[in-house]
C-alpha cells in the first residue's frame, strides 16, 4: 500500500529539514521517495497546516524490569485514581507514576512516541525487563544493560585482567542480556553497599576491591569504545542526590579522558551547597562542561511537581534518600552478585525549597546546554515525574512565558537561587525534533529510525500546530508505526508490537572458559541457562529482534 | 533414550537447574541432583491426555468452545489456581479482562502476608547468589527450611566456596520458632544450628521482643514464649555484629492471625539493622507452584499482585474480596476456571458452579467438572519461564519431551478467542 502525506510542515533534523512544507511517501513500512512510475495513492492524508515529525525516542525510561514491578506493588494506592479501562482494540489496565506494561505502550503512543529505552537492565534479571517490554504493545523498545558492581568485572580489575579480556567480558554479557548499550549505576557503589560502604566518592576504594568509580568507569568507556558499541557509555554518577555532587560530576567528565560518556539524569548531580539552606544550583557549571567537552551527552531527568516513585538501580543513593519517601514505604534489593536496586515514592512539592529548587536546575540545564543533539528529553521516567508530564515539559522549554508564571508560583527562595527567570532561550521546534527524535536516534544507535529521508522505518507523528505547546504534544493527530496508522486524534487506533533493538559485538568465546567455573561456584544457575536466547524474544508471535551495525560498520 | 543436563526446575521454588534427566519416549527419570521434591514432580507419568466434556472424551476444539460458552453471559466468573508458567499467566490475564473475571492465586493468602507487609512499609530483600556469598549469618524464623526446599543447605549454605567467606561452613545458623526437621542445617564440619523453639501462635511475641532489643529497648521480663529475653539478646547481638546476617521467613507457616504484623516486624528489624550501620537483609520464601510468576505477571499487566477483579472493565485490587473462597462462600461466583499445570494433586475448591480444569494430566476428581482439559507441564512439556522465589530471577524452562500436550497459554489462549 502506497500512502502518501501531503503537504505538512516537516521537521527533519537528520536531513537538515527545518519546517519546510513537504510530501512523504511511505511504502511496506518505510519511507520511500516520490513514486515517478505514477503509481496510484492507496490512502492519502492531507497534512497541509500540521507539523509532521519523526516518531519521538525515548532513550531514558524505566518501562521494563524487576524494581518497576516492585514499584507498581508498592503502590495500589497510585493506581486506583488511575485505571484504564478495556477498550474493543486495547487491554485494560492502571496508571499514573509506573503504569502497566500494557498502558505505558498505548499512553507513549498517544504521544507520538514510537520507541524507547529501559536504561537499567540488570544482566540477571534482563529477561524479566525483556518480557515485560514484550508486554509493551506499539513502541519498539531496547535496553542498557547494566554493569559496574558485579563481582565479576570488580574481580577481573582487581587482578588487572587486560583490557581485551574485560571487553569480551562486556560483550559477552550484552550478548547474553540482549542489550543495545551498557549501562554503569553508582560505579562499583551499588557493590560498596553490600560491604556496607555508605556512600562511596570517585576516587574511593570498593573495601573489598582494590577498584575506584574512576577506575570502573574508564574501564567500560573504553571497552564500549573498543568493541565499537554506538551507544557511548552511559552513567548514572556517584553521589546521586547528595549537596556538593557538582564537584564529583565535574570530575567524571574530566576523568574520562575524552572517552564518549552519556551522564543520566544530569539534574540529580548538579548541586552545589551554596545558600541558607546549603542547596544550590550547579547547572551552569555543568552546562558549560558539557559545552566545552564534546565527547560528553546528557539527559536531564526533569523533575516535576506531585507523587511520583523513584526505582533506581543505587541501591546505596536509594537507601540513604529513604528518609524522604512520601508515603513512607520503600524497598531496597542486595540483586546476586551483580547489582541490586531501590524503590522510594515521592512527593515533589513546589513549596518544597529542594524539591522548586530541583526543577529549576534541570531548567536551566536544558537552557544552558548550547548543542541539542548533546542533551536529551527525559524525566527519568518514572523517577522525576511519569513520562506523560512530557508534553508539559515540552512547553516549558518552549515558552518563556509560562516558564516564568510557573517560576513565579514555587518556593520563594528557591526563585532567588536560580537564574531562570533571566534565560531567554525558547527551544523550537526544530531543537525539540533534535532532542526527541534525530538526536535520540544518532546518540543510542539505531539504523533508519528518527528521521524522515527515503529508507528510513516510517515511524511517523503529525501534530496541529498549537501555541500552547502542551496541548500541541500532548495529542497528536496521527501516529504511524512502520508505516501503520496506530493513533488517531491522541488514541489508540490499531495495537501493533515494536521490535526490540539490539547490538551484538563480538568476543572470544574462551571468556567462557572463565565465566563457567565462576557461575558453577558462586552463582545460582548456570551460565547456559544464564543466556537469553533469540526465541525467548519471539516464541510469542510479537516479539522481533533487530540488531544494529556496530560503529564503523556498514 | 536421551539425557538431558542443567535442567531447570519450577517444582522447588529455589531455581535448582543442575538435574540430569533420563527422557525414553514419555517417561522422565531424574538421573541426578534430583530432591523429595522435584524427583517425583518431574517423573510423574502423563495420565489421561484426551479433554472431557462431563466425563465423556471430546476434542481439544470441543472442549475450548464448551468452556467459552459457560463463560459467557456470566457476571462474575473467577479464574484461580493461576499456577502455571509466565505465558500462561499472560494468556490467563487476557481472557480474564475478556471475560470480566476475578484472578486469584491459589497461595495469594500465604502471600498477602507479605505483600500487605509490603505495601504498608516496604523491606530490604536479598536473593540467592547473596546469600550464597555473603551470609554469615541466617536466622530462620518460624519455618522448616529442608521441608520447603530440601537442597536449600546444599546449595547456597554448605557450598563449598564462597566469595567473601573464608569458610562457609562457619556460617551461624538460628532457627527462631519451629525446629528443623532434619539436619540439613548441620554444617560440613559437625555444627548444629541453635534452635530457640516456641509455638508459631507465639512468633508475634517472641519476634517483638526481638525488635525492641535490636532497637536497644530494655525489658523486664525475663522470658517471652518459654524464650530467655538473655537468649534472643544474644541474637540481636549477634545481628548487629554480622558483617551480612540474612532473616528468613516463609510465610505460608506462619498461619496464625494477623501474620502480616509478624513479617512487618522482620521487616522493621531488618530496615533498624541497616539503620543502625550494619548491612542485613530479608529473605521471605516462596515460588512454589507459580505463585511469584502470577504475582510478577499480574503485577505488570494489571499494576497489582494476583488478586485482581475485572469485572468492571479495569483491574481492581482487593486482597480479601477477590479469594475465590470467599466468592464462593458467598454465592458471588457464577463460574470457575481452576488452572494447575504443576500439581495434579491440586484440585479446585469445592463449590457448586459450572467449573473449568485446566490441569496437570493425571488429576483425579471427586466431582467431575463440566471440562476438564489436560494440559502440559511448563519446563517439561514445553518450554516456558518461571520466577524463583527471590522474585528477581526468571528461569528458562526446557521442553524435555513430545508428550503433544497443549500449553497453559495455547489452551486459554484459545478459550479466549472462542468468547
Amino acid at each position: 500500500m502506497l500512502i502518501k502525506l501531503t503537504g505538512g510542515t516537516v521537521y527533519d533534523p537528520a536531513s537538515g529539514i527545518d519546517g519546510q512544507q513537504q510530501d512523504i511517501f511511505v511504502q511496506d513500512g518505510r519511507i520511500v521517495d516520490a513514486p515517478k512510475d505514477g503509481r496510484p495513492v492507496d490512502q492519502e492524508y492531507d497534512l497541509r497546516g500540521k507539523v509532521v515529525m519523526s516518531g519521538a525516542i525515548d532513550m531514558h525510561t524505566h518501562i521494563g524490569g524487576g524494581k518497576g514491578n516492585i514499584a507498581r506493588t508498592l503502590l495500589p494506592e497510585d493506581h486506583r485514581m488511575d485505571p484504564v479501562h478495556r477498550t474493543p482494540i486495547t487491554r485494560s489496565g492502571n496508571g499514573h507514576a509506573m503504569p502497566s506494561t500494557y498502558v505505558a505502550g498505548y499512553r507513549y503512543a498517544e504521544m507520538g512516541y514510537t520507541a524507547c529505552f529501559e536504561p537499567a537492565v540488570l544482566p540477571i534479571n534482563a529477561r524479566q525487563a525483556h518480557m515485560e517490554m514484550g508486554d509493551t504493545p506499539i513502541v519498539d523498545k531496547g535496553g542498557y544493560v547494566m554493569l559496574g558492581s558485579d563481582d565479576f568485572l570488580l574481580r577481573m580489575m582487581t587482578a588487572n585482567k587486560d583490557q581485551k579480556a574485560i571487553n569480551d567480558y562486556v560483550a559477552w554479557t550484552l550478548n547474553a542480556a540482549k542489550g543495545i548499550g551498557i549501562k554503569v549505576v553508582n560505579a562499583g557503589g551499588i557493590s560498596a553497599f553490600k560491604f556496607n560502604q555508605r556512600k562511596l566518592d570517585l576516587d574511593e576504594q570498593n573495601s573489598h576491591y582494590a577498584v575506584t568509580p574512576r577506575q570502573i568507569l574508564q574501564t567500560l568507556a573504553r571497552a564500549v569504545q573498543e568493541l565499537g558499541i554506538t551507544h557511548p557509555l552511559h552513567v548514572h554518577g556517584c553521589n546521586l542526590g547528595v549537596p556538593g555532587n557538582l564537584e564529583t560530576t565535574l570530575n567524571t567528565i574530566e576523568g574520562i579522558d575524552g572517552l564518549p560518556m552519556h551522564l543520566t539524569h544530569i539534574q540529580f548531580h548538579s548541586y552545589g551547597k551554596e545558600g541558607d539552606f546549603k542547596f544550590s544550583s550547579g547547572a551552569a557549571q555543568i552546562a558549560e562542561a558539557i559545552n566545552s567537552n564534546p565527547n560528553i551527552t546528557a539527559d536531564v531527568g526533569q523533575i516535576l511537581f506531585g507523587q511520583t516513585v523513584t526505582a533506581s538501580g543505587d541501591n546505596m543513593r536509594q537507601h540513604a534518600n529513604h528518609k524522604y519517601a512520601s508515603p513512607n514505604k520503600w524497598v531496597c534489593m542486595d540483586i546476586e552478585c551483580d547489582a541490586g536496586c531501590g524503590v522510594v515514592p515521592f512527593k515533589y512539592k513546589d513549596q518544597n525549597f529542594v524539591n522548586a529548587l530541583q526543577w529549576a536546575i534541570g531548567l536551566e540545564i536544558f537552557l544552558l546546554v548550547e548543542d541539542p543533539w548533546r542533551i536529551f528529553l527525559t524525566t527519568d521516567h518514572p523517577n522525576g515525574a511519569p513520562f506523560t508530564s512530557y508534553p508539559h515539559l515540552i512547553r516549558l522549554l518552549m515558552d518563556r512565558s509560562f516558564r516564568n508564571d510557573m517560576l513565579a508560583t514555587i518556593h520563594p527562595e528557591a526563585q532567588k537561587m536560580t537564574t531562570l527567570a533571566s534565560i531567554e532561550r525558547e527551544y523550537t521546534l526544530n531543537e525539540i525534533a533534535i532532542m526527541t527524535r534525530a538526536g535520540a536516534a544518532r546518540i543510542i544507535g539505531l539504523k533508519d529510525r528518527g528521521a524522515l529521508s527515503a529508507g528510513n522505518f516510517a515511524d511517523i507523528t503529525v501534530y496541529t500546530e498549537n501555541a500552547d505547546r502542551q496541548t500541541m504534544f500532548a495529542k497528536p493527530d496521527y501516529v504511524f508505526k512502520d508505516g501503520e496508522l496506530v493513533v488517531k486524534n491522541g488514541e489508540v487506533v490499531k495495537v501493533t508490537w515494536g521490535t526490540t533493538h539490539i547490538v551484538k559485538p563480538d568476543y572470544d568465546l574462551s571468556i567462557e572458559k572463565d565465566l563457567k567455573p565462576y557461575f558453577d561456584k558462586y552463582l545460582t544457575m548456570k551460565l547456559g541457562n544464564f543466556k537469553i536466547s533469540d526465541d525467548e524474544i519471539s516464541e510469542d508471535g510479537r516479539g522481533s529482534l533487530t540488531a544494529h551495525p556496530l560503529r564503523g560498520a556498514a | 533414550m536421551t539425557e538431558i543436563t542443567e535442567v531447570p526446575s519450577p517444582f522447588c521454588g529455589i531455581g535448582t537447574d543442575d538435574l540430569s534427566i533420563q527422557v525414553d519416549g514419555a517417561t522422565l527419570k531424574v538421573i541426578a541432583n534430583g530432591c523429595a521434591v522435584n524427583t517425583p514432580a518431574f517423573e510423574q507419568a502423563i495420565a489421561d491426555a484426551t479433554p472431557r466434556i462431563a466425563g465423556q472424551a471430546v476434542s481439544l476444539e470441543a472442549a475450548t468452545t464448551k468452556a467459552a460458552e459457560l463463560l459467557r453471559g456470566t457476571n462474575q466468573p473467577v479464574i484461580s489456581g493461576c499456577a502455571t508458567d509466565v505465558n500462561g499467566m499472560r494468556a490467563l490475564l487476557a481472557l480474564a479482562d475478556k471475560s470480566g473475571a476475578v484472578v486469584d492465586n491459589l497461595n495469594f493468602n500465604n502471600a498477602r502476608r507479605n505483600l500487605l507487609a509490603l505495601q504498608d512499609s516496604g523491606w530490604m530483600n536479598t536473593t540467592l547468589a547473596e546469600l550464597k556469598n555473603r551470609c554469615d549469618l541466617l536466622l530462620v524464623v518460624g519455618t522448616d527450611l529442608e521441608a520447603f526446599a530440601p537442597r536449600f543447605f546444599e546449595k547456597y549454605l554448605w557450598n563449598e566456596e564462597s566469595m567473601f567467606l573464608d569458610n562457609t561452613a562457619n556460617r551461624e545458623i538460628i532457627y527462631l520458632g519451629k525446629a528443623p526437621s532434619g539436619n540439613a542445617s548441620t554444617s560440613p564440619t559437625g555444627q548444629n544450628a541453635n534452635v530457640l523453639p516456641c509455638a508459631d501462635a507465639d512468633l508475634p511475641d517472641v519476634t517483638a521482643v526481638l525488635s525492641a532489643l535490636v532497637k536497644g529497648h530494655l525489658l523486664h521480663a525475663q522470658s517471652v514464649a518459654g524464650i530467655a529475653i538473655a537468649d534472643l539478646q544474644a541474637i540481636a547481638d549477634k545481628l548487629k555484629a554480622a558483617d551480612y546476617g540474612v532473616i528468613l521467613w516463609g510465610a505460608a507457616a506462619m498461619a496464625f492471625d494477623q501474620a502480616e504484623l509478624t513479617v512487618q516486624t522482620l521487616c522493621n528489624i531488618v530496615k533498624d539493622l541497616n539503620q543502625s550501620g550494619t548491612r542485613c537483609s530479608g529473605f521471605p520464601l516462596g515460588g512454589k507452584e507459580g505463585d511469584q510468576t502470577a504475582n510478577q505477571v499480574c503485577g505488570w499487566t494489571t499494576g497489582y499482585p494476583a488478586r485482581v477483579n475485572f469485572a468492571r472493565g479495569y483491574p481492581e485490587y482487593d486482597p480479601y474480596l477477590n479469594d475465590t473462597q470467599a466468592l464462593i462462600n458467598n454465592g458471588e461466583a457464577d463460574a470457575l476456571v481452576w488452572v494447575q499445570a504443576f500439581n495434579s494433586g491440586a484440585l479446585p475448591p469445592k463449590a457448586d458452579l459450572p467449573t473449568i480444569v485446566i490441569g496437570r494430566s493425571g488429576m483425579k476428581f471427586e466431582k467431575e467438572p463440566d471440562v476438564f482439559i489436560p494440559v502440559g507441564t511448563p519446563g517439561i512439556d514445553h518450554s516456558g519461564h518461571a520466577y524463583r522465589l527471590d522474585n528477581v530471577v526468571a528461569i528458562r524452562l526446557k521442553k524435555l519431551r513430545d508428550s503433544g500436550l497443549p500449553s497453559t497459554a495455547a489452551v486459554l489462549t484459545a478459550i479466549e478467542q472462542a468468547l
